[in-house]
């Protein structure tokens, strides 16, 4: 297992430099010199040449593959153009938004979306089923900004004055402040220190920030916001998540050794959920993983609908402001983020199914 | 020795049982795709006679042609009680004042165009990186499949965003970014199926009658590759029509007053609240658009692929 782990391990080191080699290449192929992109009019020569001193654009291409390289790997992105500021504060700021919103998504996705297929696959051709994948052809189909337009449309305006108005936008009513827990519970922490960015870190996912520091008047109303980008975000792949239940189950429903538990007298909840499902489970798992990607592409498009400060959001001003460094910083750690992810998927193989022993 | 020929009645007996005859005949036989073909089908009128279905050219202003027109009108439809005396604009008018039906109506022009053109550059990309990676296999599949890897390791919609970015908005751009982000989904799907293939007696045969390498990777490799490369170029229509959309909704596809769903869509998202049917009619073209193509896509594997059909229907 450890040794499957290292192998595994070792052979994304490759995509992920292939990752890095991309994104490299993709801003340096921006058109025109990156000191006339990023100063625009203020580049004059002495002004484009002293740039390039400093940004090391003189040196050979390689060697400034080198830097970056050396850079990144010691967690330094450079310098947000737009911001003036270090690409891995502004990370540390959005990224928790954006982890939140899609576990939020994802579980939602996994809750509803499992069950529905199981009970698809179970009742199949009943009205259930028809109404399931129905259902769910119409999730893969929508557009995510569009749905969440609507469900804005729907929760703010015609159930405005009801108990089920929810706010359009935004991650907390006006207001109230999220005190970061290690300053409610009087921890004395040096600032700009690699400690204080990573309590940082987690502060910024409000929700366990007031679980963890028991303000549940927050924990409500952060939860409340998050409830319509997170069900916006989550219908693609709770679509995806459904029909492969669905499809698995009904391939396992199949085997032999299920008529065998049926003909031992097992109950129906038994044989549906401890025998067939454990064995539907693998394909819907790496399924699970690969929608990752699905949520983190999603995120760009609703975070900019829903006035929240994430990842996605920050990406795309990044992108119509272009502001290089942020783009590259961004994509290598969401592109990274996913191959870790999905590396994680392929290791859970071994526990949800015993019968595979990596080797 | 002479030519074997087959009867007339022989040749009728094997044409009527071609891969293409059945897999029609399976096809027919499924709701869903059928339900697919017959949406697909309303869009393509929808796309040849869009000059005729829409009232009013897609970028015509509305402004001293109609008295009293006001922008973002709500939708006035006669058989629902606008009065008769009034212009009907079954969608409404936008924030230009235009006629929101006529642009949703050459819209689909737009996107079938999308659709069509992305996944098919991508899958001639994708054939010849995978029909070579597969056939010759050894160092140069290797190369190949690597460089498809690290692609894929971007989430697909992200890379797209920021191919765009790189060479400035605008649908062109926007279409290469998406055909470029999808062509290692073809280019494994060829490859895998080149794989099975080339192994198959037929090839065996071929190569023993002294066809040369390319001969045979064309003449009778390629085509059998063919049908599980259909099935992913359906359902990879509408994944395209769904990322150009996210794209020019952003912003970085196709650029106004041209009247793509999703520009549509984008231009007009900050007036949901007092303009919804600006926002609701266009998603719902590209709803109905993309969902056509996937049921015709999942038919399409069922009938291609008996054995999958079980279980998926």
């Amino acid at each position: 297992m450890i040794q499957y782990t290292i192998r595994r391990l070792l052979m994304a080191i490759p995509v992920i430099i292939g990752i890095l080699i991309v994104t490299f290449a993709l801003a340096r192929m921006i058109p025109g010199e990156p000191c006339k992109a990023m100063l625009g009019e203020k580049a004059t020569p002495e002004v484009c040449a002293r740039f390039n001193v400093r940004y090391g654009f003189d040196k050979p291409i390689t060697t400034q593959f080198g830097i970056y390289m050396r850079d990144i790997l010691s967690g330094d992105f450079g310098q947000s153009i737009r911001f003036s500021r270090p690409v891995t504060i502004i990370l540390i700021e959005r990224l928790p938004l954006t982890m939140e919103l899609g576990t939020i998504a994802l579980l939602i996705a996994i809750s509803i979306g499992i069950p529905a297929g199981i009970i698809s696959a179970v009742k199949r051709n009943s009205i259930w089923d028809v109404f399931t994948m129905i259902g769910a052809n119409i999730g893969v189909s929508m557009p995510v900004y569009w749905l969440g337009l609507m469900l804005q449309f729907l929760f703010a305006i015609l159930l405005k004055d009801t108990f089920l108005q929810l706010a359009p936008s935004g991650r907390l009513a006006p207001g109230l402040v999220a005190i970061p827990f290690y300053e409610i519970w009087g921890w004395e922490l040096a600032k700009e220190t690699v400690g204080y960015h990573f309590l940082e870190f987690f502060s910024n996912m409000y929700i366990f920030n007031s679980l963890i520091t028991g303000d549940w008047k927050l924990l409500g109303d952060a939860v409340k916001h998050m409830i319509m980008p997170a069900m916006a975000l989550s219908t693609i792949p709770l679509a995806i998540i459904a029909r492969m239940t669905r499809s698995s189950m009904l391939e396992v429903m199949k085997q032999d050794y299920i008529r065998t538990a049926r003909s031992k007298g097992l109950k129906q909840n038994k044989v549906v959920l401890k025998h067939a499902f454990r064995n539907a489970l693998l394909p819907v798992v790496t399924i699970i993983g690969l929608q990752v990607g699905t949520i983190f592409a999603g995120a760009v498009l609703t975070e900019s609908i829903f006035g929240l400060a994430g990842v996605g959001r920050i990406l795309f001003e990044a992108i119509t402001a272009r502001d290089y460094p942020i783009i590259q910083a961004f994509t290598v750690v969401i592109a990274a983020g996913y191959v870790f992810i999905n590396l994680i998927v392929d290791l859970s193989y071994v526990f949800i199914d015993p019968r595979i022993r990596l080797e | 020795m002479a030519p074997v020929t087959l009867s007339n009645e022989h040749q009728k007996d094997y044409r009527s049982n071609s891969l293409w005859r059945l897999t029609l005949r399976r096809i027919l036989r499924q709701r869903n795709a059928v339900l697919g073909m017959v949406i697909l089908s309303f869009l393509l009128i929808m796309a040849v006679f869009a000059d005729v279905i829409a009232p009013y050219a897609p970028e015509q202003v509305l402004i001293g042609l109609e008295e009293g027109i006001k922008k973002r009108q709500p939708p006035c439809i006669h058989l629902l009680g606008c009065p008769k005396d009034k212009p009907q604009h079954l969608m409404g008018i936008d924030g230009n004042v235009r006629d929101q039906f006529s642009r949703v109506v050459h819209g689909s022009r737009i996107s079938l165009m999308i659709g069509f053109t992305t996944v098919g550059f991508a899958i001639i990309i994708g054939t010849i990186l995978g029909a070579i990676s597969g056939f010759f296999g050894g160092w140069v599949d290797n190369v190949i499949m690597r460089i498809l890897d690290v692609l894929m390791a971007f989430p697909s919609l992200l890379l797209a965003i920021t191919i765009v970015s790189v060479l400035g908005p605008g649908l062109q751009n926007a279409l290469l970014a998406i055909a470029i982000v999808t062509i290692p989904v073809y280019a494994r799907v060829v490859r895998a199926s080149v794989l099975s293939i080339k192994e198959m007696p037929y090839v065996a045969a071929s190569r023993a009658l002294g066809g040369n390498s390319v001969h045979i990777l064309l003449n009778r490799v390629l085509p059998n590759a063919i049908p599980p490369l259909i099935v992913t170029g359906t359902l990879g229509i509408g994944t395209a029509i769904l990322d150009a959309a996210a794209l020019s909704f952003l912003g970085l596809g196709a650029q106004p007053p041209m009247p793509e769903w999703g520009t549509m869509l984008g231009s007009e998202r900050n007036q949901v609240f007092t303009a919804p049917h600006l926002v609701f009619y266009p998603g719902i073209a590209i709803m109905l658009t993309v969902l056509s193509f996937n049921l015709l896509g999942d038919g399409l594997r069922d009938a291609i692929d008996p054995r999958l059909g079980q279980t998926q229907n």
